[in-house]
């Protein structure tokens, strides 16, 4: 079963849809949009029997494909998975169809090309399946730079106001990113002996000079600290998450940051162990930073999408510190938090973006009591709001836990910093809640018509499952720590820390369990 | 004195230039003896077949590499395969120029001085189908640049040099429309140029004292030995440079570049950007690499400040233009840069590299500027950057087209672009220069703004009544715009032969 070329199937999938989908009239929206559900559906199947299929416990890299590319660069299409892309993958896998159903009637309100914006959102899984799913650091540079262009046109093209400035500033901002990474990877060609072999890159990662180690790590942890975003590099998320539509919205901060959390995982730490070590501290207090600061501007936001993002950028911070903590507690729990953030987060972009179409504005002095009018889906946007706090029970309590607790062993000062971002995130999700869906109602909200249509059969459609797998694993996350665990391991290894002391390894291990 | 000693001719090595220069001298001919009528389908279908058959004879002699004609010509890996790039990129052009459909008498006038829009200026536009003296001044012009890099003696190189720039200097002054902005172009690019070919055959001279001859191996054996004036080598290296370094549009010799690249008739400026660059950066090679390898540590610094010079200077003013033409020409100067930055390598991946980036760079760039003659409205071609918006609600196509060139010439992965950038800063890292390949990063960030600002204003700008309707291109300028979009995707996804090819390429003779 695992000879089955699984990832390069599953990332040409959604590109062979794409281009079915683009290739349908644009009178015939219905079937364009009933092609794109049923093709991210069929993806998302395949994801779930390579879940089945990966080995938990097996070799670290599984469905390892390669093929010929350029071979006098030695840049080949290698595809392979560890339990961390896998998680990722899967949580692609399971966002897309949800936020297809969500977006269903996105294009109608602007004269744009419904099968175009539909086309584009799977162009856009192809090269978000492709980043996570790459083994040659080429082909995971190529993925990086080419998902920007489905995206760019999304948020320019079919977002709200101020499109055209988020856009560029989205772009131009990853771009230069990128550019740095792209002069790492060439040094790092140079230097590894002109491979792009993941595998044969780690092998000589020690020999490396320390000196352009380190510059190195810099070219690659800079692009991702933008792309994730950390502090001071977040600037154009707010923006990019405020112009987008709800769903691609979604689809940023959901999955596409988590590219750069993940590649500083997956690249960063093992290629560059001792400058990994060596940054490290630089990297935590960015992180805790990140955490606090991002957390008292969504307190002040008046923009519904602009809040999410924002709350995003803190969440963030935790996975960066949880990351650098170089505990295999914190480094599962930041592993975690990407999937579950990007669960609680996607919920919270879908459901504000159910509100955003009804009343036709962002900012939530246009909402105040708005429960009233439409009891389950506040109901819903509750829910959300409380899973993006990380209340017990649901799927990010125990990710940020493990984040803090995994911190806590070796850093206990940031980690105490950082449960001020706890506090933080109640205030500005519970703030949010209430100034938007309780309290008196306001007047003209009642005269919009759309605020009276409660959550339709679709909507439910779209959360349920989110909702579900927030509880679900909120309860029982075993299933996705088996597979995260000891791919993070492994990873601590290659960076060359051991956890604290027994006991409190034990002691946090109980917990975790 | 006694008998006189021929030097051995190899006629089948000199074959690709002996065919251009034969076709151009006929080509005079068929403009004197054929009914203007049809000279214009004559005059075409000649010089496409000129230019096939020289190509064709570059590819039968893929293996030469010898020196003939008296040391004069080398013909070798990277003559052959620059030749090869020149001859390609030259029968891409001549779709550009043969195209008539466009516009009534094409966009060459022959009588530039009958005012324009009278009746006689109508009627020279319906009885004669465009100026057909172009077809052998390009082929001169093509001609000329295949012997520029092949030449292995200075004054070979400084004769080929005026070959090909002349029949340039007259084809900018051609333009149908906007005549006197072409005619001043033609005069700039023609004062500015002589001053620099004045330039580089005083360099030349100096040289001459300095190693007591001409040929670049004689120059290579003098740069060795320690006894001989240094002032006259580095007085000489410098104005020889100069007159290199214009013809490649590197800072400061580039203030030339926007405007001629401006005046010029479009398919001429799409000839100069794609061919020029190539013939100059031929040559540019093999002189450091071939004559002056022995005073590397020396140039490399100097060049190397100017490649970051012309890497800023384009990039940055490629911000502030508001004209396509402009643009595109700032965003030569600063592609120039990149080319620099491979040259300074100075090993053989920089050679490879760079003769790649130059054929990459070239069909983008032939692509880039096919699009812009598409763009027209009563008074010719709409070159402000303001009537370019949305222009990709009217007609997507094109503007998808021009999207992927621009992010071809950004340097997004999947295009020719990120592979020739690619390549010639892994050369820059491996030959010890990292400090160009970071300030080409910075630099690539900078020039991603306009080119994004263009995207920005095709696609996500609302079209308004001034946004001029694109053309239905003829069969030539079609054909001319496919080469250059598959061209460049396809160097961007399997790069792989092309990179071979070069690679095996990468040997001088000396």
């Amino acid at each position: 079963m695992t000879d089955f070329p699984f990832l390069s199937i599953l990332t040409l999938l959604p590109l062979v849809g794409a281009v079915v989908v683009a290739l349908i009239p644009r009178q015939k929206a219905e079937l364009a949009k009933t092609v794109a559900l049923g093709w991210s559906l069929l993806v998302l199947a395949l994801s779930i029997v390579m879940w089945i299929a990966f080995k938990v416990g097996g070799d670290r890299f599984q469905f390892r494909e390669s093929y010929a590319w350029i071979p006098s660069w030695d840049a080949r299409f290698t595809f392979a998975a560890d339990g961390i892309a896998l998680v990722m993958l899967m949580l692609i896998a399971i966002l897309f169809p949800v936020v297809i159903l969500a977006s269903w009637h996105d294009v109608e309100k602007s004269n744009r090309s419904a099968p175009i914006y539909f086309s584009l959102l799977l162009v856009f899984e192809f090269t978000m399946i492709g980043v996570f799913a790459a083994a040659d650091i080429f082909l995971f540079y190529v993925f990086f730079e080419i998902m920007l262009i489905p995206m760019y046109f999304i948020i320019g093209s079919f977002g709200g106001q101020r499109r055209q400035y988020a856009a560029v500033k989205f772009f131009l901002y990853s771009l230069v990113g990128g550019l740095f990474m792209l002069a790492a990877v060439i040094g790092l060609w140079v230097v590894g002996g002109n491979t792009f072999d993941f595998g044969r890159l780690t092998e000589i990662a020690g020999s490396i000079d320390q000196n352009t180690a380190r510059w190195l790590f810099l070219g690659f942890f800079v692009a991702f600290a933008i792309k994730a975003p950390f502090f001071p590099f977040h600037t154009w998320l707010p923006d990019a998450g405020g112009a987008a539509p709800a769903g691609a919205a979604a689809l940023l901060v959901g999955v596409m940051d988590k590219v750069g959390t993940f590649g500083i995982l997956r690249y960063c730490l093992p290629l560059f162990p001792e400058a990994s070590r060596w940054f490290a501290p630089a990297a935590l207090v960015l992180g805790v930073i990140g955490i606090i600061y991002a957390a008292l501007l969504a307190v002040g936001q008046n923009d519904l999408k602009r809040l999410v993002s924002y709350t995003s950028i803190a969440h963030f911070g935790f996975i960066g510190i949880g990351i650098f903590a170089f505990t295999s507690q914190a480094g599962t729990g930041s592993v975690l938090y990407m999937v579950n953030h990007g669960l609680a987060t996607g919920l919270l972009f879908i459901v504000v973006g159910m509100f955003v179409a009804r009343r036709g504005s962002n900012l939530i002095s246009d909402f105040g009591g708005a429960g009233k009018l439409v009891p389950v889906l506040a109901g819903v946007f509750f829910f959300a709001g409380l899973a993006s706090l990380a209340l017990p029970g649901t799927a990010p309590f125990i990710s940020e836990f493990l984040v803090l607790i995994g911190t806590f062993t070796v850093h206990p000062a940031y980690a105490v910093v950082a449960t001020v971002g706890i506090i933080l995130a109640a205030a500005y999700v519970l703030w949010m809640v209430q100034r938007t869906t309780q309290g008196n109602l306001n007047p003209a909200l009642a005269e919009v018509p759309e605020m009276r249509k409660d959550i339709t059969l679709r909507e439910k459609v779209v959360v349920a499952p989110l909702i579900l797998l927030i509880v679900l694993l909120g309860f029982y996350p075993k299933p996705v720590i088996d597979v995260i665990n000891p791919a993070v391991e492994a990873t601590m290894q290659d960076v060359g820390v051991q956890d604290p002391g027994p006991t409190a390894v034990v002691a946090n291990e109980r917990v975790a369990r | 004195m006694g008998d006189l000693k021929l030097p051995g001719i190899d006629y089948g090595a000199l074959m690709p230039m002996l065919i251009l220069f034969g076709a151009a001298c006929v080509g005079i001919l068929i403009e004197v003896f054929v009914p203007r009528r049809s000279r214009h389908v004559i005059q075409l279908s000649f010089a496409f077949l000129a230019v096939v058959a020289s190509f064709v004879a570059v590819v039968v002699q893929h293996n030469t590499r010898k020196i003939t004609i008296g040391g004069a010509v080398a013909v070798d890996g990277p003559t052959l395969f620059l030749q090869g790039s020149i001859l390609a990129l030259g029968l891409v052009s001549l779709m550009l120029i043969g195209e008539r459909s466009i516009e009534r008498g094409g966009p060459f006038v022959s009588q530039a001085a009958i005012t324009v829009g009278s009746q006689k200026d109508l009627k020279q536009a319906g009885d004669q189908p465009g100026a057909t003296e172009v077809y052998p001044l390009t082929i001169f012009a093509l001609g000329g640049m295949l012997l520029f890099v092949a030449a292995n003696d200075l004054l070979t190189m400084f004769i080929a040099l005026e070959v090909f720039s002349l029949p340039l200097y007259l084809l900018c002054a051609l333009a149908r429309r906007r005549r006197l902005l072409s005619q001043e172009a033609a005069l700039k690019y023609f004062l500015l140029g002589s001053y620099a070919s004045a330039f580089f055959l005083f360099g030349v001279a100096l040289i001459y004292g300095f190693a007591g001859g001409i040929s670049l191996s004689q120059v290579h054996d003098a740069v060795a030995d320690p006894q001989r004036s240094q002032v006259l080598l580095y007085g000489g290296m410098a104005l020889i440079a100069m007159g290199l370094l214009f013809k490649a549009a590197l800072a400061p010799f580039h203030v030339w570049t926007p405007d001629v690249y401006q005046g010029a008739p479009t398919p001429v400026t799409a000839l100069m950007a794609a061919c020029t660059k190539v013939a100059a950066f031929g040559a540019l090679l093999r002189v450091l690499y071939v004559a002056f390898d022995g005073v590397r540590w020396d140039y490399q610094p100097v060049l190397g400040t100017i490649a970051v010079l012309t890497m800023f200077v384009g990039a940055v003013l490629a911000i502030t233009q508001t004209d396509m033409k402009r643009l595109l020409a700032y965003s030569s100067i600063a592609n120039a840069g990149y080319l620099l930055v491979g040259v300074l390598a100075l090993n053989e991946e920089g050679l490879s590299s760079t003769m790649f980036y130059l054929v990459a760079y070239g069909f983008s760039v032939l692509a880039a500027f096919g699009i812009v003659t598409l763009v027209r409205d009563a008074d010719g071609e709409a070159t402000h950057l303001a009537r370019w918006a949305g222009l990709g609600r009217k007609s997507p196509l094109f503007a998808a087209a021009f999207t992927f060139i621009l992010l071809a010439f950004a340097g997004i992965p999947l295009t020719s672009g990120f592979t020739s950038k690619f390549a010639v800063f892994g050369a820059a890292i491996e030959g010890g220069q990292t400090w160009l390949v970071v300030f080409g990063v910075i630099t690539s960030m900078l020039l991603a703004f306009p080119y994004l600002r263009v995207v920005v204003l095709l696609w996500l700008s609302e079209p308004n009544e001034s946004t001029p309707t694109v053309s239905i291109p003829g069969f030539l300028t079609s054909a001319a715009l496919v080469i250059g979009v598959v061209a460049t995707l396809a160097l961007g996804v399997v790069p792989a032969p092309l990179i071979d090819l070069s690679r095996d390429a990468a040997q001088f003779v000396r």
